[in-house]
C-alpha cells in the first residue's frame, strides 16, 4: 500500500516518526517551532514534542549549528535546519572544521550523530544568496555524508536513515521539489544511505544526476526515446558515500556518460564524478564524459537570466547527442 | 590567600596541580626546542592557577571544552600524562592515536573532556550544545568552557552567550584573560576594561577575578558552578592571568612591553603560592620539594612512554573518518 504526499510532507513525516521513536532527536533552527518552518514542514511539532525538542533559534547559524555539534557529542541526535543552503557560509566552521573532523581528530572517541537539513537549488527567483547548489563544498570535506534526494519516497527513507546514522549528514532538499506529490509506501521504512537508484533503464548512455535534475533528466530521456536514443538515468540519491558499483555497472553497459547537476560548473561534484570515471573507467568509454551544470556565475534574479543558469531538458538532450555524436 | 577554611590537602593539592602542569609544559617545550616534536605547541605556563582552581571546583562528571592552549585543563581534570605526551609525539598510544596532536586532545569517556580546539572560539557553541543536552536530560552536569580573551571577540561567543542565557543552560564560560591574542593586546581591540561586563548584555552574571591565585579561582568557580547547576543559567567568569611564553612555543613575543613579563613574574602563581604555603606553615620546604621532584619524574616517565611508543601504521591514516561505511567513504 502507498499514499500520495508531497516531498515536504514526506520530510516532515520522517522527522516526526524519528522523534516519536527516539527521544534524543531534537530539532533546531530558525522558525522551526511556533511557525512550523517557512515551508510548513514542522507545523504542529512544537505542540506535540515541546519547546525543549523543537527549538526556535535566533538568527545565529554559527551558534546553533555549533551547539548541535556539542549536543551530538553528548549523544543527542540534533536535526538542525539552515533555511537555505547558502547560509552555510556563516556557519562554515561548525560544519566543516568541527562536525566533519571531530571523530577523526579525537582518534574515534567522538561521534557526531547530527543532521543538517538545507533547502537548496535554483528556480525560485531568489537571486544569488538564496539559490545555490553547494553540494561540492560538503562533498569536498571528509567526515560528512551528503544526501540529495529527488523523490518523496527517498526523501523520507533517507532522512530517517540520516537521523539514525552516527556521522554528520548534510541533507539537501530542492525547494522546487517540496510541492511535488508522489507515492510513498505506508508504514515504517528506511532507505539505505549510499545506494544509487536506476530511475530509467537504457542502453545507449548513462545520465548520472541527483535532486531536481533527475526529473529533468528523465524528461530528456523520454524526449530522446522518441528519436530512438535509449538513455539510462541513474539517481545517485547519496553523494557521499558514492555508490561507485552502480556507476560501474551502468557505464559498463552504456559506455557513454553525461553528468547533470545545478551546480556552478567549475569545481562541481559533477566534475569530480566525471574525473573518477575518466580515471577508472576510461576503457569502458566510447566518448569523453560531458557535464551539464549551471554557469560560472552568481545566480541571477531576473527569470530569463536565471533560466539559463540551470540545466533544462533541452540542454541535457543536446549534451547526450553531443556525446553520442548524433 | 591561605585561609584556615582550606585543608592542607586542598591547598597542597592546588600547588601540586600547578606544578605538574608547569612541569609538563616545560618538558614539552624542551622537547619542542630540541626538534623532537612535529608541528607546534601552545603552552599555558603562567596560567596554571586557572586550570587548577577551576577544575578542582568541578564535579568529576562535569563536561569541559578547552582550546589550543589546553594542556593544563586536561591535566587539572585528571588527564593521563603518558597519553598526553604520546599524543604530542604523534604516537598511536596517544589520546587521539596521534591523529589530533597537541591542539586536539580529548578524553570523552574518562574525563568528560570534549576536546581542545584549533579554531579560536569554536569550543564555545560546542560547550553550549553540551549544556543544552544536560538541560534536556536534566542530568545536573555543568559544562565548563575555557577560552582566551581573543576568543571573546569571535561572533560565536556572543551568539552562544545569548542563547545560553535565553534558555538558562548550565554552562560556565571561563575566560583566561592573558591580554594577548597572539600579538594583539586586548585593550587595543576592545573598549571595556573587563570582558566580564559583556555578561550584562545577556542578563547573566559576570565576574572578573585574579586568575593567579587558585583559591580565588576555585571560590569564584564554585559560585559559578552552583549557579549553573541550580538551573539559573550560564555564568561568565573572567580570570586575569599571564601567558609567560609567546603565542606558540618559540615565539619571542617581541610585541609585548618588558613590563608585561615583569608583572607576570611578580604575580607568578607557583612561586607566590609556594611562599604562602611556607609562610603559613601549611607545608615545609621538604614537602614542596618532594611535590616538585615527583612532578618532574612523572613527566620524564610520560616522555619516555611517548618515545618508546610505536608510530601509527600509515594504513591508519584512513581509519576513523566515518563511524560507518568508512572505507567506501574515504576511497571516493
Amino acid at each position: 500500500m502507498s499514499k500520495k504526499i508531497s516531498i515536504s510532507k514526506a520530510i516532515g513525516e520522517a522527522m516526526h516518526e524519528e522523534m516519536v521513536r527516539d527521544k534524543n532527536v531534537i530539532i533546531l533552527g530558525e522558525d522551526m517551532g511556533v511557525m512550523g518552518n517557512v515551508f510548513g514542514i514542522t507545523r504542529g511539532f512544537r505542540d506535540e514534542f515541546g519547546a525543549d525538542r523543537v527549538i526556535d533559534t535566533p538568527i545565529s547559524e554559527s551558534g546553533f549549528v555549533g551547539m548541535s555539534v556539542g549536543a551530538a557529542m553528548r549523544g543527542m541526535r540534533p536535526v538542525a535546519e539552515l533555511m537555505y543552503n547558502d547560509f552555510m557560509t556563516v556557519c562554515a566552521d561548525p560544519l566543516l572544521n568541527q562536525a566533519a573532523k571531530m571523530r577523526y581528530m579525537t582518534g574515534g572517541q567522538l561521534t557526531i550523530p547530527m543532521v543538517v537539513r538545507m533547502p537548496m537549488g535554483s528556480g525560485r527567483r531568489n537571486a544569488g544568496q538564496h539559490s545555490q547548489s553547494l553540494e561540492a563544498i560538503f562533498c569536498h570535506m571528509p567526515g560528512l555524508k551528503v544526501i540529495a534526494p529527488a523523490s518523496a519516497e527517498d526523501a523520507k527513507g533517507l532522512l530517517k536513515s540520516a537521523i539514525r546514522d552516527n556521522d554528520p549528514v548534510i541533507f539537501m532538499e530542492h525547494k522546487l521539489l517540496y510541492a511535488h506529490k508522489e507515492e510513498v509506501p505506508d508504514g515504517e521504512y528506511t532507505t539505505p544511505i549510499g545506494e544509487a537508484k536506476v530511475k530509467r533503464e537504457g542502453t545507449d548512455l548513462t545520465i548520472i544526476s541527483w535532486s531536481r535534475e533527475v526529473d529533468f533528466s528523465l524528461e530528456a530521456a523520454e524526449n530522446l526515446a522518441k528519436e530512438g536514443i535509449n538513455v539510462e538515468v541513474l539517481d545517485l540519491r547519496t553523494l557521499v558515500p558514492l555508490d561507485w558499483d552502480s556507476i560501474v555497472k551502468s557505464v559498463s553497459k552504456t559506455h557513454n556518460v553525461v553528468v547533470v547537476s545545478e551546480e556552478v560548473k567549475r569545481g562541481s561534484y559533477a566534475g569530480e564524478i566525471s574525473a573518477q570515471i575518466a580515471e577508472d573507467l576510461f576503457d569502458e568509454l566510447d566518448a569523453p564524459v560531458e557535464r551539464v551544470c549551471g554557469l560560472n556565475i552568481t545566480s541571477p534574479f531576473s527569470p530569463p537570466l536565471e533560466d539559463v543558469n540551470f540545466p533544462h531538458p533541452a540542454d541535457i538532450e543536446k549534451a547526450v547527442k553531443k556525446v553520442l555524436n548524433k | 590567600m591561605v585561609k584556615q577554611k582550606y585543608s592542607k590537602e586542598k591547598l597542597v593539592g592546588f600547588y601540586r596541580t600547578m606544578v605538574r602542569i608547569r612541569a609538563f609544559e616545560e618538558l614539552a617545550a624542551d622537547c619542542f626546542m630540541k626538534g623532537m616534536l612535529a608541528g607546534n605547541i601552545h603552552l599555558s605556563i603562567g596560567q596554571e592557577a586557572v586550570a587548577a582552581g577551576a577544575c578542582a571546583a568541578m564535579d568529576k562528571e562535569d563536561y569541559m571544552t578547552t582550546t589550543h592552549r589546553g594542556h593544563g585543563h586536561c591535566i587539572a581534570k585528571g588527564g593521563n600524562i603518558d597519553k598526553m605526551f604520546a599524543e604530542l609525539f604523534g604516537k598511536k598510544t596517544g589520546y587521539c592515536k596521534g591523529k589530533g596532536g597537541s591542539m586536539h586532545i580529548a578524553d570523552v569517556e574518562g574525563l568528560h573532556h570534549l576536546g581542545a580546539n584549533g579554531i579560536v572560539g569554536a569550543g564555545i557553541p560546542i560547550a553550549t550544545g553540551s549544556a543544552l543536552a544536560s538541560k534536556i536530560w536534566k542530568d545536573k552536569h555543568v559544562t565548563v568552557c575555557f577560552f582566551g580573551d581573543g576568543a571573546s571577540n569571535q561572533g560565536v561567543f556572543h551568539e552562544s552567550l545569548n542563547m545560553a542565557a535565553a534558555w538558562h543552560l548550565p554552562v560556565v564560560y571561563v575566560i583566561e584573560s592573558n591580554r594577548y591574542a597572539v600579538s594583539t593586546e586586548i585593550h587595543r581591540v576592545t573598549n571595556t576594561e573587563f570582558l566580564s561586563v559583556r555578561a550584562k548584555a545577556y542578563n547573566m552574571p559576570g565576574k572578573t577575578v585574579d586568575g593567579n591565585d587558585p583559591t580565588i579561582v576555585y571560590e569564584a568557580m564554585k559560585e559559578a558552578l552552583d549557579y549553573a547547576r541550580s538551573g539559573k543559567g550560564p555564568y561568565l567568569l573572567e580570570c586575569e592571568t599571564y601567558r609567560h611564553q609567546g603565542h606558540y612555543c618559540g615565539d619571542p613575543a617581541a610585541y609585548r612591553p618588558a613590563s608585561y613579563m615583569e608583572e607576570a613574574h611578580k604575580d607568578d602563581c607557583i612561586p607566590c603560592m609556594r611562599a604562602k604555603l611556607l609562610k603559613g606553615k601549611t607545608a615545609t620546604e621538604k614537602d614542596l620539594k618532594a611535590i616538585e621532584d615527583e612532578a618532574k619524574a612523572e613527566m620524564e616517565k610520560g616522555l619516555k612512554f611517548a618515545e618508546d611508543s610505536e608510530w601509527p601504521d600509515p594504513s591508519e591514516a584512513t581509519t576513523e573518518m566515518y563511524s560507518s561505511d568508512n572505507e567506501r567513504s574515504v576511497v571516493r
